[in-house]
């Protein structure tokens, strides 16, 4: 369905090329996993699929790429809409009209589908992805996940044989993203739809695929094949595969399912021993105090009553629904925003009150768009200006960043860091001032395993500085890896607050994957397993 | 009068009929009592008639610009504009500009005759963005959009992608200012301001890039089999009747404009265009989802829209003054022809259909949130 044929693609004024040689084929209705850091080329395979890539990015692709027996080299990527449905990054950029029903007809509209037939194929698709309450609401009122699943039905309409998805999940919180996956395995399952998907979060989508492109960057060769296959010889697995690993099973596990019942033997092998308590509440002094904040936007209510305090010493992980509240409850924290009703305090001080100097001395947010933070050049340049607004010694945010992530090249523009590199320099911009309260918005978004073991290394330490870490997230794995603390946020109003474990374990969306196959026992991470059976010598 | 319970959204078309019109008529006079009465009748029909969707909010935002605009023009005059006699208000300390620069005069007496003529002068454009604003806040633009032929295809582009870059721009400025707070740089005054300029260009351009990519990938602008030569007297057929209509446009606008400049010029550019329509319709490649039908309320609402524009040019021919003088002062007087048209733009208020609640949730909404 498929077919790269030697392709090589090099974007205007890069010095290497983004593709070398890829060469692969996905067959008719198979679900195609594409894994990869950012910034390895994942998003330049899935543009060149329809050929946006290079038509509308520029640069020299040699090789064919041809999609249901067409080549994109012949014609524009319009010709190939009833072919190719493509779903980028970000959905609401890529909206058209302004209500949900038009934008599922926009496609056909383009293509003269007759009005009987549009009519029905809306309909149908508003069945099949679960959006007919939504048919008369403005796209910009949907929440993350409601866009996502517009946006697929968007390109759906044209009864595409094709469906390119660029990490649909990636911003969704697990219960959106479930349903977003739900519906790609139906497509697959029902209409014989060929799916290409890229995503991070293997834990979410590895149980669905059938083959898996994997794509190392640096012009290293792609590799292709199957899940299991390409997992074992993997360094960066999810959870449940590592799981695997450490119980010696074979084959390996891909979903909580197949895991659950391959553990009747090490859940009792773990019988003897008790998983490790919820972490004791912090007792450091209190960095910040949030006593009942309301917030909204227009007539929106976006947090109603909020009381919080946070310690030193502690890493607090915010979690909830897209659109809970989480990001205002940070931007309220920082200072970005005044509150409406009721007090919020760092070290004392109201954040809003003080001038942009002062306030980085108590409190810096890494944002969940990072690239944000950074405009200048060079990764020098950056370190530069951070000591420059913060009136520090100089090389002080080089120095932290050496220690958070060494060896990044001074002279690289902090556009080509690999996404945990970029993640890493904005952290150490914001860590500069030594700030008591750090805040991060979804900083696991885009982060492959390896990063996202960095990363949880550096909130460790700082935890162990003494600082306090706030940190919003849908990231399950990594809550149970490194939050003492979990907080719940729902329509804006604290739902759960506690250790991380006993807020997490039991809940059916928040659970992480090892907590759902060892559960009753309350076994959080791998680590933890393989220290548990390591202690009597049994590890493998 | 149709029944209160067939909640609708009203044809696009008619809303931009009755809105042009209204600018048009806002256009021909420059009575500051004729233009109060368009910005009320606006005013009242864009609070009776829009929507609770977001976009409906931009009407605020223009009449905040009309403001502005009204501002300048009257500074401007205080500042650079020509030194008419009259009664002096006040005097600028006037600078003397070397002799390439002669003709431009900066600073001087001011007069009341001069401010008056500039308000009014202000007031006409602020009126006319009144009008757009109007528009735009009871239909979507998006939805006018979709009734576009499609032999438009680059401009439509165009207008999409220009109709999300201001919003887009307004996002990414809110998202630069932040971040210069949050590396402890100064988030307001002059130099804030220019340091954000690029960032924010360049983060909505992208977008700009990422939506003209994703209307390309839909097949917007698909061309299927229509030959070449057809198509390109398609484009050329447009081109011509929109540069004809637009020039028609202004005679009408301009009584000085040549007569044959004005109405011969605009038929014939509407021949031209509806030519091309007919012959792009012909190769039919684009279909619509459902139509917004053309009913008796879209009627009254473009007719009373045009309703004002005939009684402004009837007016004008019986002999009226529309553009009341300002060298003397004179009080102006309420043209009662052009009153009563401007008057007639008000029934949309009563006889377009209610729009539909949009973002409200439904019951069943709610109770899936609960459960």
């Amino acid at each position: 369905m498929i077919r790269f044929d030697r392709v090589s693609f090099t974007y205007p004024g890069a010095a290497t090329p983004t593709l070398v040689d890829v060469d692969f084929t996905v067959p008719e209705g198979e679900l195609c996993l594409v894994v990869g850091e950012t910034g390895s080329g994942k998003s330049t395979l899935l543009r060149a699929v329809n050929g946006l890539v290079p038509r509308f990015s520029g640069g020299l692709l040699t090789g064919t790429v041809t999609v249901g027996g067409r080549s994109t080299a012949l014609v524009p990527p319009r010709e190939l809409a009833d072919v190719v449905g493509l779903v980028g990054q970000d959905p609401a950029a890529g909206f058209v009209t302004d209500m949900v029903e038009d934008e599922l007809a926009h496609v056909m509209e383009n293509l003269g589908v007759a009005p009987d037939v549009m009519r029905r194929r809306v309909e149908d698709v508003l069945d099949l992805l679960g959006l007919h309450e939504l048919r008369n609401r403005p796209l910009s009122t949907l929440s993350g996940g409601q866009q996502q699943r517009v946006a697929i039905g968007a390109v759906l309409t044209a009864g595409p044989r094709v469906l390119v998805l660029d990490e649909p999940t990636s911003a969704l919180d697990p219960a959106a993203a479930e349903e977003v996956l739900a519906a790609l395995t139906r497509l697959v399952h029902d209409l014989g739809i060929t799916v290409l998907v890229a995503e991070h979060r293997l834990e979410r989508v590895v149980q669905y695929a059938d083959s898996i492109v994997y794509v190392p960057g640096d012009g290293a060769p792609i590799v292709i094949g199957d899940p299991g296959k390409i997992l074992a010889g993997s360094a960066v697995v999810p959870p449940i595969v590592e799981l695997g690993r450490v119980a010696g099973w074979s084959p390996l596990p891909l979903s909580v399912r197949d895991a659950r019942r391959a553990a009747t033997e090490l859940r009792e092998r773990l019988q003897p021993f008790t998983p490790p308590l919820p972490s004791a509440p912090a007792h450091g002094e209190v960095v910040a105090r949030v006593s009942d904040l309301h917030a909204g936007y227009g007539s929106v209510a976006a947090l109603s009553g909020i009381d919080l305090e946070v310690r030193a010493g502690e890493v607090v992980a915010l979690m909830g629904r897209n659109g809970a509240g989480k990001s205002t409850l940070l931007s309220h924290l920082v200072g970005l925003r005044a509150p409406q009703r009721g007090e919020v305090r760092v070290r004392g001080e109201e954040p809003h009150r003080l001038p942009a100097r002062s306030v980085i001395r108590s409190v810096g947010l890494v944002p969940q768009d990072n690239g944000v933070l950074l405009y200048h050049d060079t990764v020098a340049a950056e370190c530069v200006a951070a000591d420059r607004d913060g009136d520090l010694a100089a090389g002080t945010t080089r120095a932290v960043l050496d220690r958070l992530v060494p060896g990044i090249d001074p002279r690289s523009h902090p556009r080509d860091l690999s996404e945990g590199q970029r993640l890493a320099l904005a952290l150490a911009i914001v860590l500069g001032a030594e700030p008591a309260l750090v805040l991060l918005d979804e900083p696991t978004r885009g982060l492959d395993y390896g990063a996202k073991q960095r990363l949880i290394t550096m909130l460790e330490s700082l935890a162990a500085e003494g600082r306090a870490v706030v940190m919003a997230t849908h990231d399950v794995e990594v809550v149970a890896a490194v939050a003492h603390r979990a907080v719940v946020l729902a329509e804006g109003e604290i739902v759960a607050d506690g250790p991380a474990r006993d807020v997490v374990v039991h809940s059916p969306v928040f659970a992480p994957q090892i907590a759902k196959v060892l559960a009753p026992e309350t076994w959080m991470t791998v680590a933890e397993v393989s220290n548990a059976l390591a202690s009597t010598g049994e590890g493998h | 009068m149709s029944s209160p319970a067939a909640r609708r959204l009203l044809h696009p078309g008619a809303w931009w009929v009755w809105a042009i019109a209204l600018a048009a008529t806002a256009l021909r006079t420059t009575d500051p009592l004729l233009l109060g009465l368009i910005a009320v009748v606006v005013a009242f029909v864009v609070s009776a008639r829009r929507t609770d969707a977001p976009w409906a909010r931009s009407f605020g935002s223009f009449l905040r610009l009309g403001i502005i605009v009204i501002v300048i023009r009257v500074v401007f005059q205080m500042l650079f504009g020509v030194r008419v006699e009259g009664t002096t208000l006040f005097t600028i300390p006037s600078v003397t500009l070397p002799s390439w620069a002669a003709g431009v005069s900066l600073g001087g007496p001011v007069t009341a005759e001069a401010l008056v003529d500039a308000a009014c002068q202000g007031l006409r454009l602020a009126v006319v963005l009144l009008c757009f604003g109007a528009a735009s806040s009871l239909c979507s633009p998006y939805r006018m959009l979709r009734a576009l032929p499609s032999a438009l295809y680059e401009a439509g582009v165009a207008i999409t992608v220009a109709l999300t870059f201001a919003p887009q721009a307004i996002i990414a400025s809110r998202q630069v200012r932040d971040a210069r707070r949050l590396r402890g740089r100064a988030d307001r005054g002059v130099r804030a301001w220019a340091g954000s300029a690029m960032p924010v260009l360049e983060g909505a351009l992208d977008r700009s890039v990422a939506l003209a990519a994703s209307m390309d990938a839909r097949g917007y602008g698909r061309r299927g089999a229509t030959p070449r030569h057809r198509r390109r007297l398609i484009s050329g057929l447009m081109l011509l009747g929109l540069c004809l209509v637009a020039v028609g446009a202004y005679g009408l606008l301009d009584a000085s404009a040549p007569a044959v400049l004005r109405l011969p010029s605009f038929i014939a550019g509407a021949i031209a265009l509806t030519a091309s329509l007919v012959i792009s319709g012909r190769g039919v490649e684009r279909t619509r989802y459902r139509p917004d039908p053309w009913r008796s309320p879209e009627w009254i609402v473009s007719l009373s829209g045009l309703a004002a524009l005939a009684g402004i040019v009837m007016a004008a021919h019986n002999g009226a003054v529309l553009e009341p003088s300002v060298y003397p002062l004179t009080m102006p007087q309420l043209v009662p022809l052009a009153s009563a048209g401007i008057l007639a733009a008000l029934l949309p208020a009563w006889f377009a259909p209610r729009p539909p609640t949009l973002v409200e949730p439904e019951l069943g909404d709610r109770f899936e949130v609960a459960a």
